[in-house]
């Protein structure tokens, strides 16, 4: 038996995430006594693969047939299936991004496999498989039993530590049977340079409190100083005040770094649904009872018109320019 | 053309969530149920095209896979302007059972485009359209933001990570929607809660299938520590305290 994961990559490259999903299943293979296997879809040259076997992955099934340089659902399901059937997989692991949501419960249909999806850890017990997912957009947990052979498996960005266990990973191509591909993709539009909210470690997020897209110098500024991205509250982002990709919350992104500063945001619960998980986060609101204050670790009661150039002096001051 | 919209009922979003029973079943006590907001909004952008596109949208459905009392949710639905309803009387427990029983109903009915949310706000499983888009082997799109026809062609976008694609498809698919597809909800006004009375509502009796997970017990995420102020004139302190404290800078 053998954890299957799915390494998605970008451009040809792995990220983070990636990483995290294989130090999951290693430590995972470890309980359930068995072997990581990854299939990985896509042009990826051998030395990136090869970084998978830092973390712990002892094999590699790489698929490098053209059509499949987009992502196609259903195509994509038919290639991790076989994938998993082939490694005789006992669990297969996705990321909880758009492509691991758009993949993930197909593959669970097509292997008769129970899926859970946002766990954020280890499974409490193998017997019967009982693991913790993230329910009520994180305003509470729940212990979900998978009663199937296979399970599958959605990971919550940043809720599992990286860790080195380095193996020689053999890397096999892997060319299964592909069936009519139906998603044709027309046209790409994609920034470029520019640090991802989904990546950055650290986000310099504004709200309403900002009062105008004119105000929004101080808070790039900021980002950039700290090597991160910018996001918003909703309303932000209804008013045009910011790009839709920066809204964060229940029904925008969803994010985990390791620093948000919230600036002139309330803290309603529909924001928290997204950024409640970042590791520590900073409020700065000049209303004491602001609920952002309950969630936060560190808070400031103040003018964020005062206190933001006095934010930006003092981290250059710390990155010592 | 006939559009289809899974719609979930779910508490509210600003519902405080506890639960009874020993931590085992969610505490409906004086919760308000509201279409998924996603859903909302893929119904919402269906009723937009129909409106652009005189006789090109035949008809827009809703399901909703649930007991007798989601049928406010589902009226609200109609009297938002679809134009007919759904409703397989079921418990909705977990993803695998729920879109099994919706792809048992959607074999018989046909639809062109079957429109499904991101994700439900109770379980957030992001998984019900996934798996309906495999019982039926329809192709699917996944974070679809935008949807419309233009010169009777389907044109979609979805979200890719930095931006977006612009796809074209055939039908059937299946379309998992997310933010973007509509800007607001729209609400019901007088004349559409007053006809909604009137549409037809369908209870289909569900078929037999097993639940491959099970929610056993629900908990509350640790409380975080209580915030640490630091004072407005001295905010050198709180870049002191996120390098040598937190250690995130
Ligand atoms: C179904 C549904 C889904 C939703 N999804 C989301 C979502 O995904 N994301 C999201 O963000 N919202 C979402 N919302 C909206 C949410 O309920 C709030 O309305 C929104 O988050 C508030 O945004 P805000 O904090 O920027 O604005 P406000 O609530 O208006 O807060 C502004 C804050 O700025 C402070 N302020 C004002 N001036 C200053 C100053 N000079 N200095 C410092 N502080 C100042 C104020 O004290 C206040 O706390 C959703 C709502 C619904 C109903
Ligand atoms: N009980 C249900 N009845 C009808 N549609 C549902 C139901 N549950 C979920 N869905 C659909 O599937 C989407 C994703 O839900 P979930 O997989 O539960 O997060 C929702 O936005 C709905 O479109």
């Amino acid at each position: 038996m053998s954890i299957l994961v799915f390494a998605e990559n970008w451009d040809g490259k792995f990220k983070k995430l990636t990483y995290e999903l294989v130090s999951y299943a290693h430590a995972l293979s470890k309980l359930m006594n068995s072997s990581v296997s990854v299939v990985s879809i896509g042009k990826v040259d051998d030395n990136e693969l090869k970084k998978l076997g830092t973390y712990g992955a002892s094999k590699i099934l790489n698929v490098t047939d053209s059509r499949l340089q987009t992502l196609d659902n259903r195509a994509y399901t038919r290639v991790i299936a076989e994938a998993a059937t082939k490694e005789n997989a006992g669990v297969v692991i996705f990321a909880l991004n758009n492509t691991g949501k758009a993949v993930a419960p197909r593959v669970s249909v097509k292997l008769k496999a129970g899926m859970v999806s946002g766990v954020i850890g280890l499974p409490a017990s193998l017997e019967p498989f009982t693991i913790v997912k993230k329910t009520y957009t994180s305003k509470a947990l729940a212990n979900v039993v998978v009663k199937t052979l296979v399970k599958i498996l959605t990971l919550s960005q940043n809720s599992f530590e990286i860790a080195e266990s380095p193996v020689n990973a053999t890397i096999e191509n892997f060319s299964p049977e592909i069936s009519d591909i139906n998603t044709i993709v027309k046209e790409v539009n994609k920034v470029t340079g520019k640090i991802l909210l989904i990546d950055a470690e650290i986000v310099v997020s504004g709200g309403r409190g900002m009062k105008g897209p004119e105000n929004w110098g101080p808070i790039e500024e900021l980002a950039k100083i700290l090597g991160g991205a910018t996001a918003c509250s909703r309303p932000v982002s209804d008013e045009g005040w910011r790009p839709h990709e920066e809204h964060c919350g229940q029904t925008g992104k969803i994010i985990a770094p390791n620093l948000y500063i919230a600036v002139g945001i309330s803290g309603a619960i529909q924001h928290l649904g997204g950024v409640s998980s970042s590791k520590c986060i900073v409020a700065i609101n000049k209303d004491p009872e602001a609920p952002i204050f309950e969630v936060a670790n560190y808070g400031i009661i103040g003018d964020a018109f005062k206190v933001l150039p006095q934010l930006i002096a003092a981290f250059k001051e710390l990155k010592g320019n | 053309m006939k559009i289809l919209v899974c719609i979930s009922n779910v508490p509210d979003t600003t519902t405080k969530i506890k639960f009874v029973n020993n931590n085992t079943t969610f505490d409906i006590n004086g919760v308000q149920w509201i279409i998924n907001p996603w859903d909302e909004l893929a119904l919402t952008r269906a009723i937009e095209i129909k409106e652009a596109n005189a006789g090109a949208v035949e008809n827009i459905t809703v399901i909703n896979v649930g007991l007798k009392t989601t049928e406010p949710t589902i009226r609200k639905a109609l009297a938002i302007g679809a134009d007919k309803a759904i409703r397989i009387n079921a418990e909705p427990k977990e993803a695998y059972s729920v879109a099994f029983q919706l792809a048992e109903v959607i074999k018989k009915e046909k639809f062109d485009i079957i429109l499904c949310g991101i994700e439900s706000c109770d379980y957030n499983g992001a998984s019900v359209g996934g798996m309906l888009s495999e019982f039926l082997d329809y192709p699917s799109i996944s974070a679809v933001s935008f949807l419309n026809i233009e010169n009777r062609q389907l044109k979609l976008k979805r979200e890719i990570d930095g931006g977006y694609e612009v796809i074209s498809i055939i039908t059937p698919f299946i379309g998992i929607v997310q933010k973007g597809i509509a800007k607001d909800a729209r609400i019901p006004n007088m004349r559409g809660i007053m006809m909604a009375k009137t549409k037809p509502l369908q209870v289909v009796e569900p078929v037999q299938v097993d639940n491959y997970t099970e929610f056993v017990s629900f908990f509350h995420p640790k409380p975080k520590t209580a915030c640490k102020k630091v004072d407005p004139e001295n905010v050198k302190e709180l870049v002191n305290l996120l390098h040598n404290e937190a250690k995130v800078v």
